[in-house]
């Protein structure tokens, strides 16, 4: 058995004289629920076309199951993809299409038939057997696109922004949907998607991705907590990014003062950016706080207030309490040692 | 305003020079005729019982016979051009469609007559194939019921593989891929995918060639030399040199009502898509 069931070595890919993906390198283990993130542009799909064969890598190697499998089409893949319109066929009614693959490899009637009543329950569209597919909604083309491309029980499931056509509400249903079903048929599910939230949502690791270079690879809270570089932090979640110098262990200097932290392992007065999470801030009475400020403008989003709090130093912070301060205020600021992430400069 | 005045022109125009000239000859098509063929303006049948005659069926089936011949010679060689068409560089594709469409500007007589000059047995053809030595004698190549189909294949060409290139060029490259995912052969993404997709096209392609095909009269005339009498060439001998043009106006009415079948027939393959070109 194999650690890994897909493996990118060096991956590189060019279209005419533009470089799309720049050495990728990325190992992706059984049963594994990985998401590939990024804005568009950044070589998500193109990734994800690589792995599922409708695409040539330029250099690098691509295996399955430690097997290099650069040359082989497609159609011999142990791979099935989910495309991003569904790509549903629409001369044939919905059985026809679950049933296509299993057609193709000329199995039984019988078996062909069973197969695909299991999938239209797993994906609770039992009795749609006979529907066209042009009579159904976007959520209903979704789930038979995904039941069509696990009926062929693939080891590995290609899912290219599966839920963008969708509308909010139902984008979070199949959200947790896919998760169970995922769950239930055991297999790896590679995800590519430019929504950060549904990334950490659904996935066991997640892939940030940008300008063909993967920028970091984690599960969703490291993501989310330790940020390695300014892309990430920005790019995921909303954030408050300053510069800093880390004076030495466990201690850095932001907009003059000086802070507790939990990092270490940097040289002394190294230049570094300092990601801190709007809701990580408090507000204190102006004499307790480590910064203080004035309350520039006040919004309030249901759950939390959003403010923005102009220090001293100029540097406007963006903080989310259930603290309300008033427009014009003058407060104080307090970040605990844990809030505050320490990432190296790049450029 | 009411947009409805913008359609007066095309109304006006279909219904002089379309619906009065067809009310027109179907009346012509139930009246006697004189012994100076004069139009009688009473009730009678004849003219379509003279139809029943053999020697009219007969060129009533040669006349199906030729188009379909030449309808489906038109698919087999205007599908792949299609193809090989719709999946060229968009820069490429519009020099291969002017290709196309450049003899289209050409007046339809001289192209035919062209070919008559390329197939005549001083013609081009004749003389390379006996300069090679390949023949001793000249082919009769022109006035037999090949030269006419090949006339047809030739002139109606373009308007088998533009339907079918607009379709292929708007299907969706992601169904290929898919049926490919799946598993499925070049030849059966063809076969299972491309083709029934492509249906409209080729539905709307054998019906702008079958239906010049069967009434044409100009090339059976020119290539066909006489000798490939066609339905077309019926109607215009009864209007023009036997002067019966109550038999032309029932020889013309059948010919409506073969086309409306054709048409009907192949609507049913059309309703689901829309594509093609109605």
């Amino acid at each position: 058995m194999q650690d890994y069931i897909i493996e990118l070595r060096g991956i590189t890919k060019s279209f005419g004289d533009k470089e799309v993906l720049g050495h990728i390198d990325l190992s992706i283990k059984p049963k594994e629920f990985i998401t590939l993130l990024g804005p568009s542009g950044c070589g998500k799909t193109t990734t994800l076309r690589i792995i599922g064969g409708f695409e040539q890598s330029t250099k690098g190697d691509l295996y399955f199951e430690g097997e290099r499998i650069n040359e082989v089409p497609p159609f011999k893949r142990q791979i099935n993809t989910v495309f991003q319109r569904y790509a549903l066929f629409p001369h044939i009614n919905v059985f026809e299409n679950i049933a296509f693959g299993l057609k193709i490899k000329k199995m039984e009637e019988f078996l062909i038939e069973e197969k695909v009543k299991e999938m239209l329950k797993l994906v609770n569209l039992v009795g749609f057997e006979k529907r066209k597919i042009n009579s159904l909604s976007g959520g209903q083309q979704q789930r038979i696109a995904i039941a069509r491309a696990l009926v062929n029980e693939p080891r590995v499931l290609l899912l290219d922004e599966p839920l963008g056509a969708l509308d909010l509400k139902l984008r979070k249903e199949m959200q947790i949907e896919l998760k169970k079903i995922q769950q239930r048929v055991g297999i790896t599910f590679i995800y590519v998607t430019h929504d950060q939230e549904e990334a950490l949502t659904m996935s066991d690791r997640v892939i940030v991705m940008s300008e063909g270079e993967i920028q970091q690879i984690g599960n969703p809270e490291d993501i989310y907590n330790e940020p390695v570089n300014r892309f990430v932090a920005d790019f995921i979640g909303e954030g408050n990014i300053v510069d800093g110098i880390m004076v030495k262990d466990f201690e850095v200097k932001i907009e003059e003062q000086l802070f507790t932290c939990v990092d270490k392992g940097f040289e002394e007065n190294e230049l570094i950016e300092v990601l801190v999470r709007p809701e990580d801030i408090d507000i204190v009475k102006e004499e307790e706080g480590m910064l203080k400020g004035n309350v520039r403008s006040v919004v309030f989003k249901g759950v939390h207030y959003e403010m923005e709090i102009k220090d001293d130093n100029g540097f406007v912070w963006m903080v989310h309490s259930t603290d309300m301060a008033k427009k014009g205020e003058r407060v104080g600021l307090f970040i605990e040692p844990d809030a505050i992430h320490i990432m190296k400069k790049v450029g | 305003m009411n947009k409805k005045w913008l359609s007066i022109p095309y109304a006006l125009w279909s219904l002089i020079f379309s619906i009065i000239p067809i009310i027109i000859i179907t009346i012509y098509s139930f009246c006697k005729r004189s012994p100076y063929g004069k139009i009688i303006y009473e009730f009678t049948l004849d003219n379509y019982k003279q139809f029943l005659e053999p020697i009219y069926l007969n060129v009533l089936w040669r006349s199906i016979l030729l188009a379909a011949i030449s309808t489906t010679a038109c698919l087999v060689i205007g599908y792949p051009m299609a193809m090989i068409i719709s999946k060229t560089s968009i820069k490429k594709r519009n020099v291969l469609i002017m290709l196309f469409v450049v003899p289209l500007w050409t007046n339809f007589l001289l192209r035919t007559y062209a070919w008559m000059v390329l197939l005549r047995d001083q013609g081009a053809i004749n003389q390379f194939l006996i300069y090679l030595g390949i023949i001793k004698e000249p082919l009769q190549l022109l006035y037999n019921p090949g030269a006419v189909v090949m006339g047809m294949v030739y002139n109606f060409l373009p308007f088998m593989v533009l339907p079918i290139y607009s379709v292929l060029s708007k299907m969706d490259n992601s169904l290929v891929e898919a049926a490919q995912d799946l598993g499925a052969t070049s030849g059966e993404v063809f076969r299972k995918v491309i083709f029934p997709l492509s249906m409209p096209g080729v539905v709307s392609g054998l019906i702008m060639v079958f239906m010049p095909a069967v009434s044409t009269f100009v090339i059976s005339d020119l290539l066909g030399g006489g000798q490939t009498v066609l339905l077309g060439n019926l109607i215009q001998n009864q209007f023009l040199v036997a002067r019966n043009w109550q038999f032309g106006s029932a020889i013309s009415m059948i010919m409506m009502v073969l086309i409306l079948i054709a048409i009907r027939i192949s609507s049913k393959y059309q309703d689901e898509e829309g594509g093609g070109l109605w």
